[in-house]
């Protein structure tokens, strides 16, 4: 009876992390989850794809067969993308959004082929954030100096500063947050879906698929990437 | 006291807890919603920029739903992760 009236549906209604095995590090239990197998997975996926398309640019023709020109559109796109949004600061850029844009991406419409989403895991979705936070504050300590950075932060008033810095951290959290629970909330739409209405959930619930795993996981991939590259462009600034 | 304070009363506590956090699903709603008005008139007055208005209302409308996401992952707390028992 321990169990909510949500999970009384049926021991189908399955979206948690689980684990697979565990191991002993200094006295600490350190368990390996299915995100851990999911992102493996993904990644796998992903080199795979990357030693192809290096394959096929090395032996690049001058009439570009199919899978060269998939590849050449896919990063025609993502430099395009960078470089409107960036301006002249985007071709640093474009190896590290790309690679953001194509893991997320991928995460999100893992769901498609039955893994659980490696972004429905805070494990995954918070480390991306970080990342953001770094490149955001190293873009800011290089290109502002230190003392255009305590000028930001003392913005209009010194007295200000400690409101700035709760938004300073803010910015990791959320957008790590938003990427998390965009994924999380069509994770457990479908997990209830499948499991309370497991009689009749025949052929249809491939539309709310394409809406959860599809629509929702592209968009959020593109916001994350979007605010990264505002913020970055933020930081360093117009000099 | 301690009679009323078990396990279950804190479930049903929670239940209705989470219940009230995801009304939260309001505000982004009606946000979201003057965001796509807006943008459709924009569409409407410059029919040339329909792809530039369409990417800035979408990265809008996912800023604005993020309050309505910690309301979200608020209920999921109370009712999956149960921090209070």
């Amino acid at each position: 009876m321990g169990q909510g009236i949500l999970l009384s549906g049926g021991a189908d209604i399955d979206f948690m992390i689980h684990g697979v095995f565990s191991y002993e590090v200094f006295g600490q239990t350190v368990w390996i989850t299915t995100s851990h197998v999911c992102v493996l997975l993904v990644m796998l996926v992903i080199i795979g794809f990357g030693i192809a398309a290096n394959r096929a640019i090395k032996h690049a023709t001058e009439v570009p067969g199919t899978f060269q020109n998939i590849i050449e559109l896919i990063v025609e796109k993502l430099d395009g993308m960078v470089d409107t949004t960036m301006g002249k600061n985007g071709a640093n850029f474009r190896n590290y959004i790309g690679t953001i844009f194509i893991f997320i991406l991928f995460s999100n419409i893992s769901g498609l082929l039955g893994l659980r989403p490696p972004t429905a895991d805070y494990g995954v979705t918070l480390p991306l954030g970080v990342m953001t936070f770094t490149l955001i504050h190293f873009n800011k300590f290089k290109h502002q100096k230190v003392s255009g950075v305590l000028k930001g932060l003392c913005d209009p008033w010194p007295i200000w500063a400690p409101i700035n810095i709760i938004g300073d951290i803010a910015v990791p959290i959320s957008l790590s947050l938003r990427l998390f629970a965009n994924v999380l909330s069509g994770t457990v739409m479908m997990a209830l879906i499948y499991g309370l209405l497991s009689k009749i959930a025949i052929i249809w619930p491939a539309a709310l698929h394409v809406y959860f795993d599809l629509f929702s996981g592209a968009i959020q991939t593109y916001v994350f990437c979007m605010l990264t590259m505002t913020y970055v462009s933020d930081a360093i600034g117009d000099n | 006291m301690n009679e009323i304070f078990n396990t279950n009363f804190i479930l049903g506590c929670s239940a209705i807890g989470a219940g009230l956090a995801v009304i939260a699903g309001i505000g982004p709603g009606v946000g979201q919603g003057i965001a796509a008005g807006f943008a459709a008139s924009a569409v409407g007055r410059n029919p040339g920029a329909k792809s530039d208005i369409t990417s800035t209302m979408l990265l809008g409308q996912a800023v604005a739903e993020t309050t309505g996401l910690y309301g979200l992952l608020i209920a999921m707390l109370l009712l999956f992760v149960k921090p209070l028992i």
